[in-house]
């Protein structure tokens, strides 16, 4: 599965993946694993990347970083030391990317983190890019979509403390709401643990509060469990959610409950056209379920620095030189079609790109409801 | 002469490293290994003050650990960085140099002082009751830090890679090596010499029998707090160091999970025995490292050769013996105790 | 008034899977002396054994029984299989560790281990999916006026304080409780007695792990969503409560875990949410403060 330590020869292009593979979210590195095999066989499959008239093969090396940053911070330097890649995609949670990308900075090497939102991830360093949105964009997202659509004056929240994600989006979303409506109309501001399977001392003080609906920024299997309390509880209110909804599994674990709300996202699956489309049908055919946000955006994320590779125009074969060129040219995109929409680069590596708001229907698709762009 | 033989060899294998590390021969993944075996070992080392030498079971090591790493990382960032909410340094960055092992100091310190938290309960409760006290600690350290904003609570804190960077624009060698083996060799030179005076027979009378000890005029409370409030600086300081080598905080690293693995090279190296601790922690640093290409599985292997090693060595690697008892050769370079 | 009565069933809810599961931790320490750290595991392990049963043996991939035949016949099939994985672990790790005279100690660490075994085991066979408990039971909301009750959590509530009077009774009234007592009491003087101590260790972690089987299909029944992490947590705070009602005594992990569970809904119903750890476990230590050995718990005199 790894290959030897050094310089690989002239003919491969090594990649480098810090994913979580055990930890608090294994489902998250399992499925940006899945997405690379995928994006790889592809392309090995027609005789690799063709770079300057040349065919390379592509040799992805996956390294677990157990969702602990001091493992994320030695898996990048494994990669870069060791295996000696010439990019690095992941880690996928803030935790282990403010770290990481520290030290791919450092060490001159480009890395694309897929998920993290947090904006000290990019900032202030050049060779640090992100595929997904920021959170200072899908707050106000959330705000104008359910202000317009629930007809709503007064909002609840619920979010996990210990999740930097969901406490970023939760804290952006009820000042940009206390703003459009006036102080004191978050009327709950409620937290929970990571780890936490009881929600209904904080669903009791919400649902007493009376909102007109419930914003939750939190990971898909905690929202199954927070709505079916939440309607044990006598609610009966709509949910609107973020991107971290966006999984195949939202709909096994969560079932009837889940059926009518809303979340902004990435991409809406169900309805979807192009390649977005061929992606996701190739992903449920292979691996049995719809691919969530994570895959999509790591597909995104890899295909962007294989185009980084092609622009370059030739690989060189100082690794150190390679990976200057790949940065410039990853620098240098201006647009680039993902399956998660079009999206730029701005100043920082962070991507400027359009959300999705989608509807759960009665069959559990994803329907398109609205597209905010910024 | 024969007697500093070791020392001499030692200084010579540390200084070795950090030539090594300054002239490129070791690359930095290597590097950030030996860091991190050097933070083990302190880690597991001042754990076994409490939980080896004085009988304890203290299950939040964690707790200290993350109180050092803020501490010193906001005190060197509020110094030397520019910050958001700190704005600019305070002290020319060049000064980094003089003022960072006093700031990890310092972190060990408050430390110390949060462990107080925990000594002065365990003058009335013992065993564990007292696991639950330094849990309950563990779990508020955490929850107090995720809700101080102005240390960035849950996002975590960073800025400490622009101190090491500043001390490196004054003379460019391997600081954060440097420190970490400093702060190694200053543990365990500390503990030692702890266990051998007077405090560390008090607390080894403790561990065989409080109330014994008690009668025969020992000040059971003090000796209780002293050693508490050690093992907890140290803790300190292995979490400034880790704070600075890594460049990034985040409450959530220091949570029950991080005091497990602590626990875990207490026991492993054999409760009470100094050079067992060090010993642990660098092979299970290694282990952690050599067996990444496992993923998954990696977390079913580790365990499974810790719980085998109980069977057949019930009493961890070396026990309560130190390395020259085990091979008596080497006392005549080196006492270890 | 309502967000009151509602909050106290909630907190009687939580605080039967902590006294359910400091149950099974208070019966091994009671006996054996040994923090049992694999017990949050062996409840996760449970939550799974049911989901197989109640999916793979009885359910729509097996015999396809219907859902009322699955309950009565998946209770006790659950509680077998889990019980059997508890006397495996006592068995293989923590009997030879007992026979060689090893520290407690490394009895707790060994069980640490055995517990990431399971946990990480679990992983790797099972991937990454968490799983979707089957509905068994169709739920019915009771409300009055603003507060509302589901037949389960009445189950879940009825469940748990039975168990706490079964295991009162056998520990209490019948002769093998009687061992179990004596077993705690003096371990070297009691096989002189005639008392066969393994066969008490063994039925007591029967005992134990049976019900965190239970405890675990309760549980995947009101949170169905299992995931391999899931009984970590939950069993270290099922731990803390079972000490802070004085380990070692029934009445101790069943107070305790319905106070801990008190206390995290109260302090969350009060003080904002967010600090809710901080607070609740400050409460912790200063009961702890008050009665070192735990509210039930009596102070050991040592013989010097």
């Amino acid at each position: 599965m790894l290959a030897g330590c050094g310089g690989g020869d002239s003919d491969t292009i090594k990649i480098g993946f810090n994913i979580p593979m055990t930890g608090d979210i294994p489902k998250v590195g399992e499925a940006s694993k899945y997405a690379a095999e995928m994006l790889k066989e592809d392309i090995n499959s027609k005789g690799g990347l063709e770079v300057g008239g040349k065919q390379y093969k592509l040799e992805f090396v996956y390294e677990d970083n157990e969702s602990k940053a001091e493992s994320a911070v030695n898996a990048a330097l494994k990669l870069i030391e060791q295996d000696q890649v010439v990019a690095i995609i992941g880690p996928n949670s803030s935790k282990q990317a403010v770290p990481a990308g520290g030290t791919c900075n450092d060490n001159r090497v480009p890395m694309i983190s897929p998920w993290s939102t947090n904006p000290d991830t990019t900032k202030d360093r050049p060779w640090v890019f992100r595929a997904a949105f920021l959170d200072p964009f899908q707050g106000p997202v959330a705000v104008n979509f359910s202000a317009k659509q629930f007809g709503a004056k007064t909002a609840a929240v619920l979010f996990d403390i210990s999740n930097d994600y969901s406490k970023g989006l939760a804290e952006i979303f009820r000042d940009e709401w206390n703003k459009k409506f006036g102080d004191g109309a978050v009327v709950a501001f409620e937290s929970h643990g990571t780890k936490d399977q009881d929600f209904s001392a904080q669903l009791t003080k919400i649902v007493s509060a009376k909102p007109d609906f419930i914003f939750l920024p939190d990971n898909y299997n905690q929202v199954a469990l927070i709505i079916k309390q939440a309607h044990d509880l006598g609610w009966n209110g709509p949910f609107m959610g973020s991107d971290a909804w966006g999984s195949a599994e939202l709909m096994t674990l969560c079932g009837d409950d889940c059926k009518g709300q809303f979340f902004s996202t990435h991409y809406a699956a169900a309805g979807a056209k192009g390649d977005t489309k061929v992606f996701i049908d190739r992903y449920t055919e292979k691996y049995g379920y719809t691919p969530d946000d994570v895959a999509a955006l790591t597909w995104d994320a890899t295909r962007l620095v294989l185009q980084a590779i092609q622009d370059a125009g030739s690989i060189d074969s100082d690794v150190r030189k390679e990976r200057k060129a790949i940065r410039d040219s990853l620098a240098a995109v201006k647009q680039f079609a993902g399956v998660t929409g079009n999206m730029k680069f701005d100043a920082q590596g962070d991507p400027i790109k359009c959300a999705v708001v989608v509807r759960i229907d009665e069959n559990g698709q994803f329907v398109f409801a609205e597209s905010v762009c910024p | 002469m024969q007697k500093y033989a070791i020392n001499i060899a030692f200084f010579a294998g540390c200084l070795l490293i950090v030539l090594a590390a300054q002239f490129g021969m070791v690359d930095l993944y290597v590097q950030s290994v030996i860091m991190f075996m050097g933070i083990n070992i302190i880690l597991s080392s001042s754990l076994n003050i409490v939980n080896g030498y004085m009988g304890e079971f203290s299950c939040g090591h964690a707790a200290f650990m993350c109180v050092g790493a803020y501490v010193s990382s906001v005190i060197t960032v509020v110094l030397f960085a520019q910050n958001k909410i700190f704005g600019a340094p305070i002290l020319p960055p060049d000064m980094a140099v003089f003022f960072m092992p006093l700031a990890i100091l310092a972190g060990g310190v408050v430390a110390a002082l949060v462990g107080i938290l925990v000594a002065v309960p365990s003058f009335k409760t013992r065993g564990d009751y007292l696991a639950i006290i330094t849990i309950a600690v563990n779990y508020m350290v955490i929850s107090g830090i995720e809700n101080l904003e102005i240390i960035g609570g849950s996002r975590g804190f960073m800025g400490m890679k622009q101190v090491v960077y500043a001390m490196g624009d004054v003379v460019d060698i391997p600081w954060m090596m440097i420190w970490t083996i400093l702060g190694t060799v200053f543990t365990i030179w500390i503990i030692r010499r702890f266990v051998s005076s007077t405090y560390g027979k008090g607390i080894s009378a403790i561990c065989q029998d409080e109330i014994a000890a008690e009668i025969m005029s020992v000040n059971t409370n003090k000796m209780k707090l002293v050693a508490f409030m050690l093992s907890s600086g140290l803790a300190g300081v292995a979490g400034g160091l880790f704070a600075h080598v890594i460049g990034y905080v985040n409450p959530q690293s220091f949570n029950i999970l991080k005091s497990t693995e602590c626990m875990v090279m207490v026991y492993l190296g054999g409760m009470g025995s100094l050079s067992g601790s060090v010993l642990s922690a660098v092979l299970f640093t290694l282990l952690l490292e050599a067996l990444r290409p496992l993923q998954i599985v990696k977390w079913v292997i580790i365990p499974l050769i810790l719980v085998l090693l109980m069977q057949f060595r019930p009493e961890g690697i070396l026990g309560n013996k130190e390395l020259s008892d085990v091979f008596p050769r080497l006392k005549r370079y080196f006492r270890f105790k | 008034m309502e967000a009151l009565f509602q909050n106290i069933i909630n907190a009687l809810q939580w605080g039967s899977f902590y006294a359910l599961i400091a149950l099974g931790y208070t019966l091994v320490y009671g006996v054996l002396l040994l923090i049992n750290f694999a017990h949050g595991d062996i409840f996760m392990v449970g939550a799974y054994i049911a989901f197989g049963v109640s999916v793979f043996v009885l359910g729509t991939q097996g015999l396809d029984l219907p859902n009322w035949a699955i309950l009565a016949c998946g209770v006790p099939l659950t509680m077998v299989l889990t019980a059997g994985v508890g006397v495996t672990l006592e068995r293989i790790a923590y009997r030879p560790l007992r026979r060689k005279g090893a520290h407690r100690l490394y009895v707790v660490i060994t069980a640490l281990m055995c517990g990431l075994i399971l946990e990480n085991g679990n992983l790797a066979l099972l991937g990454a999916s968490r799983k979707k408990f089957p509905e068994l039971m169709e739920k019915t909301i009771w409300t009055f006026g603003n507060v509302s009750v589901t037949n389960l959590k009445v189950i879940v509530i009825v469940a748990a304080f039975a168990t706490f009077a079964f295991l009162n009774f056998i520990v209490t009234r019948t002769r093998i409780g009687m061992a179990m007592r004596a077993v705690s009491y003096d371990k070297f003087a009691i096989p002189l007695m005639g008392i066969p101590v393994d066969t008490v260790i063994v039925f007591t972690f029967v005992l134990g792990s049976g019900f965190a089987g239970l405890a675990g299909m309760l549980f995947a029944m009101s949170y169905p969503i299992l995931e391999p992490y899931m009984g970590a947590l939950i069993g270290w705070k099922a731990f803390i409560a079972a000490v802070v009602g004085g380990i070692g005594d029934i009445r101790g992990a069943f107070v305790g875990g319905f106070l801990l569970g008190f206390i995290e809904v109260g302090v969350v119903a009060v003080f904002p949410s967010t600090f809710r750890d901080l607070i609740a476990f400050s409460i912790l230590l200063l009961i702890l403060w008050i009665k070192p050995t735990g509210l039930f718990g009596v102070a050991r005199h040592q013989k010097i």
